[in-house]
């Protein structure tokens, strides 16, 4: 009866689809129906296939693990996968503004349709895998609770995947909403609000069921993170559809209104998705790898609430001295000022877990990852309430400063702590003894720090001369630039970026290739094994 | 008893913590972007701005396509040398029929937000087809596919109707006559022209990349030609409690 339900609702999709891409207006819409159809079909097929089989496997729940974890190896495998394609096109974007005969002069590999694919495959198809991931992996643990909700499990990975494909594809085929980190078009919207509600389910009952009496700090911070970002997607992403035949929306809101919104989303997407969702990460994988108990619960409850309660505010400082009224700029500021302290509570809680562990950052280069982690959260969180004062917001603002600033806090904190949590995950779901080479973990490591530091440093140095160059007025009183003198000056700082990208990326690769090793052979042994003597 | 202590209640209950979560995320939103919808002062006072006409309208989707935002503000900050350079301070007014606003956050290449009428259409064609030929300096990918490509106008009706439902003052017969005005507006000799002017004041009424087709590079030309133009600055007066 269930398999006859799935049938006829893959089905009755399957149609719609083929209606939907025959009077389909534009191409990226008309392909996402060709793939809606793909897929409703091929699980057609499957689920016809399974029928009348499924009673027999239902029967059987011997062999089947204690903790749901088959869907948390292929988040991982998603996670690793999907970082170094993101990592990959902001390689490729960042050398288009070197050398910008890499746009290819053809419509879809320009670099306006290929930032939103890079900020979209490394917040959200990076970033999204490893917090579904390791949130379902904690949850599990610090609840002593198999997943709630069977294969919904399933549905929210499949589904997210599903997600990143439209959005991707959509953007190279030039279909966007046209607001940052907001760009997938309405229909996936509202897929991805689906998706989000299931996920909020399977973690919400997971935490129901708990036989644990309380609610660990991670999940306090991933459940923080779950709702929050569906509240803002749901009110920014406000549209009206042109036709349902077609990817073009218009925003609900307009001008101002339409600013603000999308900054309040847009600072939050930060604050939530790439903070709070990777303190969760933060406050289970530290203590595990390092073997400490979390430094201060105190700390802890105190920073959560602060930190959630204060970041909303933070979104006016992306809108300073613009048209947005003066009131709403300067509470943006000082809530954004305010919330350094939280930050750092959250950096103190952390780096202090490590107490009487210390010595373990010369062996260990999985604990070392988390903690220069943390490290570059303590920075750019300090780095983030500077530049929101709106003295150094006018000359930061529209420089590469502000992308400096992201990257210290993207690659360093929510990269790193995303490769210290994979290391850590893939010998224990794959049941091995450790990786299969730290030697290699090493190498990822200094590569991906070295990595930070050229980008960081470089786009410091771009930012700071432009926003200097286009003040600059002689002793006539004329502006001394024009504009192109301004890009031309930026050259060898794009290639130093992009430089400092390449060996981020070579990084990622070195941790496929390490995960994929450890999945086929387990752990290398370090030195050959000596002879046994027959006893 | 520290009130610390008191967490544990929170702790031991998911629908509390989740329920207070969200009413603690809640206020900061409430109280700064609430406030945009109703006071008055959020909006200035200065006549001119008006609905994007049909063909402009389709030049802002492909603006927005290509994701020009990425590397263009459209949003001049009142400080001495970007008025100098750009002119005068962006308004909230200005944009209230942007949906969504395209103010920006990077300035890879310059603001656009007063760029109608500082280049002749001719410049934005070659610029298109290769920006380096005219700025030697620049790294702005080419477009020369927008040229290449006829503008497909369509369902500009529903583009316009779409509008009209988030708030923008189409009327019926704008919304009728759309596909009219947009061919129109290309042809000044045309009947369909003198209505454009008067339903969309200070429209540029010509052919933007003096082919005889209608392309896409005629829709964004239109589009930048207009930024920035509408607002007449002798009706603004500078509101200081803002």
């Amino acid at each position: 009866m269930a398999s006859f339900f799935k049938l006829t609702v893959l089905a009755v999709i399957a149609l719609c689809s083929i209606v939907a891409a025959s009077f389909a207006r534009d191409a990226a819409y008309q392909l996402h129906a060709l793939i809606i159809l793909l897929v409703s079909s091929s699980m057609f097929i499957w689920v016809l296939r399974g029928t009348g089989e499924q009673y027999l496997t239902l029967k059987t729940p011997e062999g089947r693990e204690a903790y749901f974890d088959e869907v948390i190896r292929y988040g991982v495998i998603a996670t690793a996968v999907w970082g170094v394609v993101g990592f990959l096109v902001g390689v490729v974007i960042a050398f288009q503004l070197a050398f910008p005969w890499l746009n290819l002069d053809l419509p879809w590999t320009t670099f306006g349709r290929l930032r939103p694919l890079h900020t979209s495959a490394v917040i959200f198809a990076f970033g999204g895998n490893a917090l579904i991931s390791t949130s379902f992996y904690v949850v599990q643990r610090t609840c002593a609770a198999r997943l709630w909700g069977g294969n919904l499990a399933w549905f929210v990975f499949w589904g997210y995947q599903l997600v990143i494909v439209m959005a991707a594809t959509g953007y190279v085929l030039g279909s966007t909403q046209g607001k940052e980190y907001a760009e997938p078009s309405w229909y996936v919207d509202i897929w991805l609000t689906v998706v989000w509600v299931a996920y909020l389910a399977v973690f919400l009952g997971t935490i129901f069921k708990r036989k644990e009496p309380h609610i660990y700090v991670a999940n306090w911070f991933y459940l923080a993170f779950i709702v929050t970002i569906a509240l803002l997607h749901i009110v920014n992403n406000l549209a009206m559809p042109v036709s349902i035949f077609g990817s073009v929306s218009y925003s609900a809101f307009s001008g101002v209104q339409d600013a603000l919104t999308q900054w309040w989303y847009g600072h939050n997407a930060v604050g939530f998705f790439l903070t709070a969702g990777f303190l969760g990460m933060m406050y289970y994988f530290v203590p595990k790898q390092a073997e400490r108990p979390v430094f201060s619960y105190k700390l802890s409850i105190i920073h959560f609430w602060a930190l959630i309660f204060l970041y909303i505010w933070a979104g006016p400082h992306h809108l300073h001295y613009t048209a947005l009224p003066d009131w709403a700029q300067t509470l943006g500021m000082v809530f954004s000022i305010m919330l350094w302290m939280p930050s750092w509570g959250g950096m103190i809680n952390g780096l202090m877990t490590c107490s009487g562990a210390w010595d373990k950052l010369r062996t260990d280069p999985v604990l070392r990852m988390l903690v220069i982690a943390i490290g570059f959260y303590g920075m750019s969180t300090f780095e983030g309430p500077m530049m929101s004062i709106k003295a150094v917001n006018s000359l930061s603002h529209y420089t590469d400063w502000t992308i400096g600033h992201v990257h210290s806090g993207a690659l360093g904190w929510v990269g790193m702590i995303t490769f210290g949590a994979i290391y850590f995950l893939v010998p224990k779901l794959w049941h091995r003894a450790g990786l299969y080479s730290y030697a290699a973990v090493n190498w990822h490591f200094w590569l991906a720090t070295i990595g930070i530091v050229l980008y960081a440093a470089s786009m410091w140095v771009a930012g700071i001369t432009q926003g200097l160059m286009w003040r600059e007025y002689d002793d006539q009183g004329f502006l001394v630039n024009s504009f192109a003198d301004t890009v031309a000056v930026l050259h060898p700082y794009y290639v130093i970026r992009g430089l400092g990208g390449v060996l981020y990326l070579l990084g990622g690769v070195i941790m496929l290739w390490n995960i994929w090793m450890t999945i086929r052979v387990g752990e290398r042994e370090s030195a050959p094994a000596a002879p046994v003597a027959a006893e | 008893m520290s009130i610390l202590d008191k967490h544990g209640v929170m702790e031991r209950n998911a629908t509390l913590l989740m329920v207070s979560t969200l009413v603690v995320v809640s206020i900061g939103g409430l109280v700064e972007i609430a406030p945009l919808f109703y006071l008055q002062n959020t909006i200035e006072k200065v006549e001119g701005v008006r609905p994007y006409s049909p063909l402009e309208l389709k030049g802002r989707d492909i603006y927005i396509r290509e994701g020009c935002y990425n590397c263009h503000s459209q949003m001049i900050r009142p400080m001495r040398d970007e008025v100098e350079r750009y002119g005068h301070f962006s308004l909230a007014a200005e944009s209230i029929y942007d949906h969504p606003f395209q103010w920006g956050s990077k300035r890879t290449g310059p603001d656009l937000a007063r760029v109608g009428g500082r280049y002749s259409d001719q410049w934005h064609v070659d610029h298109m087809w290769n920006p380096r030929d005219l700025v030697p300096e620049s790294i702005m990918p080419a477009y020369p596919h927008l040229i290449e490509t006829a503008l497909d106008f369509d369902f500009i009706a529903d583009h316009l109707s779409a509008n009209a439902v988030v708030g923008v003052p189409y009327d019926e017969e704008m919304i009728r006559d759309a596909k009219a005005d947009l061919v129109a507006q290309l042809d000044p000799d045309s009947d369909g022209a003198e209505r454009v002017a008067e339903r969309y004041p200070k429209a540029n009424i010509r052919n933007f990349d003096g082919r005889e087709e209608i392309t896409e590079l005629d829709a964004i030309i239109a589009y930048m030609q207009v930024l920035g133009t509408m607002a007449d600055f002798s009706t603004y007066e500078v509101e200081t409690s803002r």
